[in-house]
């Protein structure tokens, strides 16, 4: 058939039963060399989908809290997302203090849902655990369930004034977004 | 089970694949072990390089046009967004866009080497053919794709190079209200530009397909320009060309990201990085560089039909070669004539292209001119006239010949096995 050198050139996959030879090494160099490059190249590509600066820049919120009185809530948006800001009167946090986290549907105490010093303000993910709609409650006029938190009107998931869950079918307790205070009046989300 | 393909492949997942669908088995006998001439040099190399490029080109095409957003007051800022805010936008961008200028360079130089070795000759006209239909194509999808940022030459090039369209007798103003989309490039131009521009690299890819099968079938040509005569003659594509193939990509690819990271935007024009202004034209319309010797040759001619007719003409020209060339040899190498007559085509092309950077005034103008009278002279007068007066030089007998026993200048103990039967 063809010359002689490309017989034992045109061998591959069957490398040798013998020791591992000098064009193993060679080939092994040169395909992870080839691989690596190839990585280098579809590393950028794939990035590229993931969230670009102006998208990150918008990643977190700054909320003035001092027009909010207390017994008021106001939605923000962060993320695409509304968090609801509750401004909690005192009797709003004995209750949420008060209640034994086993009677809970998801267990969590009131100060691991509130920053210290700062009890008076709840900050929230406003998305219904159960399939996603927003829960009424933020106003006076609106429904807030039977334990002063917000009713979710799609299917009657209740909250308390923790944003815990009460009353299903949620099966969770509003989420709770990263925060923090950069002064007494004002806060940072994300 | 009649009609299974019989795979001789050992891997049970592949053969299970390849007994259905024979790829596998076609990849190996197209690319594995096809029978390639033994003596390319590195002018063949820019086939395959080009054919890397485009894959490059629709990789980094999809994902700019995953951020890119074709409306004519948003376009401009999108590209800008990617460049600034999108994570390696700036890699993607002046990818694509250097892309495209290399993909010229591996191109013309691809059609240079086929203009000098004959590849163009008979079997292997339709193969040409193809490749003219291909180069089409890509300028074709260049054009659209350079409208795309909205700058300032986006906009004017493509007025101006639209508007030619209007020296078509009867019809012509309605072709370019029809190519407009109304009554100036505006956005439905610019909406159906994205879509085009998004299409046609995918037609290309199919058509570069039918270019490859085309070669498969009459085999490749040589620096010698003679047929293959025996196996011996030929080597197995992969490993001899898929390495030499990688050397070659591993050099062009270097220059091609020194371009990227160092000289991003050489080869653009600076005016382009102004947003588009349909009331201020810019002092000089230049479309980009691969497109100045046709553009020179679309201005060398004072009639505007006549610029447009010559313009495609340029390309018309290229599709008729092989019945142009009247040489039955192939390679300038035994054409001791044309050998040095060639290089006044590739000078020719250079000049028309400064021309093209010029504006059509004095002694550009003149220049112009005579390298367009050169440029068709060269094909419809010189290569058909050559054919008939040149004495070619003896051609060897075979690709193996020089360097077997006894043939060839060579030292005598630098022989080869005898010549294999057929």
């Amino acid at each position: 058939m063809a010359d002689t050198m490309s017989a034992t050139t045109h061998a591959p996959g069957h490398a040798p039963e013998k020791d591992v030879t000098k064009r193993d090494f060679l080939k092994l160099v040169t395909v992870s060399a080839a691989a690596i490059g190839v990585g280098a190249i579809v590393w950028p590509l794939i990035d590229s989908m993931n969230p670009s600066a102006d998208v990150l820049a918008l990643s977190s919120t700054d909320v003035d809290l001092a027009p909010i009185p207390a017994g008021q809530a106001i939605t923000v948006l962060w993320r695409g997302k509304p968090i609801f800001v509750r401004h909690r009167t005192p009797q709003e946090i004995k209750e949420a203090q008060d209640v034994q986290p086993s009677q809970l549907i998801d267990p969590a105490t009131d100060a691991s849902r509130v920053k210290s010093g700062h009890d008076q303000w709840l900050v929230v993910v406003g998305i219904c655990t159960h399939l996603g709609c927003i829960p009424l409650g933020n106003k006076p006029t609106e429904p807030r369930g039977d334990w002063g938190g917000w009713f979710c009107p799609c299917h009657g998931s209740q909250y308390d004034t923790s944003g815990r869950v009460r009353h299903g079918p949620a099966p969770a307790n509003l989420a709770i977004p990263p925060y923090a205070f950069t002064t007494d009046t004002k806060i940072k989300i994300g | 089970m009649a009609g299974l393909h019989k795979s001789e492949i050992e891997n049970p997942v592949l053969a299970w694949i390849d007994t259905r669908l024979p790829v596998i088995t076609l990849l190996q006998k197209e690319y594995g072990v096809f029978p390639t001439p033994k003596n390319f040099n590195y002018w063949w190399n820019f086939g395959a390089i080009a054919m890397v490029i485009l894959g490059i080109m629709i990789a980094t095409g999809i994902f700019l046009a995953m951020n890119y957003t074709p409306q004519k007051d948003m376009a401009f800022d999108s590209v800008e967004r990617i460049m600034r805010d999108v994570n390696f936008g700036w890699l993607l961008r002046y990818a694509h866009a250097n892309g495209a200028s290399f993909f010229f360079i591996a191109v013309y130089i691809h059609m240079f080497r086929g203009l000098y070795y004959g590849s163009y000759k008979t079997p292997r006209e339709l193969l040409w053919m193809i490749g003219v239909v291909l180069l089409l194509l890509m300028m074709a999808t260049a054009f659209m794709g350079y409208v795309l940022p909205w700058g300032q030459m986006s906009y004017w090039g493509a007025t101006v190079i639209t508007n030619l369209f209007s020296a078509i007798p009867l019809v012509g103003e309605s072709v370019v209200t029809w190519l407009w989309g109304g009554f100036s490039v505006d956005n439905p131009t610019l909406n159906r530009f994205f879509a085009l521009h998004y299409l046609l690299p995918f037609v290309i890819l199919a058509v570069v397909f039918l270019h490859v099968a085309a070669l498969h079938v009459t085999g490749s040509n040589n620096p010698l320009g003679i047929d293959v005569k025996s196996p011996q003659d030929t080597l197995p594509f992969h490993p001899y060309y898929t390495v030499k193939d990688s050397i070659g990509l591993c050099v062009f690819f270097l220059l091609y990201v020194i371009v990227i990271c160092f000289f991003p935007n050489m080869f653009g024009d600076p005016d382009n990085y102004i947003p588009a202004n349909p009331l201020a034209t810019p002092a000089e319309i230049v479309p980009e560089w691969y497109f100045l010797p046709f553009y020179a040759i679309l201005r060398s001619i004072p009639n505007k039909l006549g610029g447009v007719v010559m313009m495609f003409g340029a390309i018309a020209v290229l599709f008729v070669l092989p019945w142009l060339d009247t040489s039955k040899v192939r390679s300038a190498r035994f054409r001791p004539i044309y050998r040095l007559v060639f290089w006044l085509l590739p000078v020719s092309c250079v000049l028309l292209g400064m021309v093209g950077a010029h504006r059509p005034e004095e002694p550009w103008l003149t220049i112009g001119r005579l390298a367009t009278l050169y440029y068709f002279a060269h094909f419809l007068v010189i290569l058909p006239m050559l054919g008939r007066f040149e004495r070619p030089l003896p051609l060897p007998e075979s690709i193996s010949q020089p360097v077997l026993r006894g043939g060839g200048p060579l030292p005598s103990h630098a022989t080869a096995q005898t010549m294999e039967k057929p």
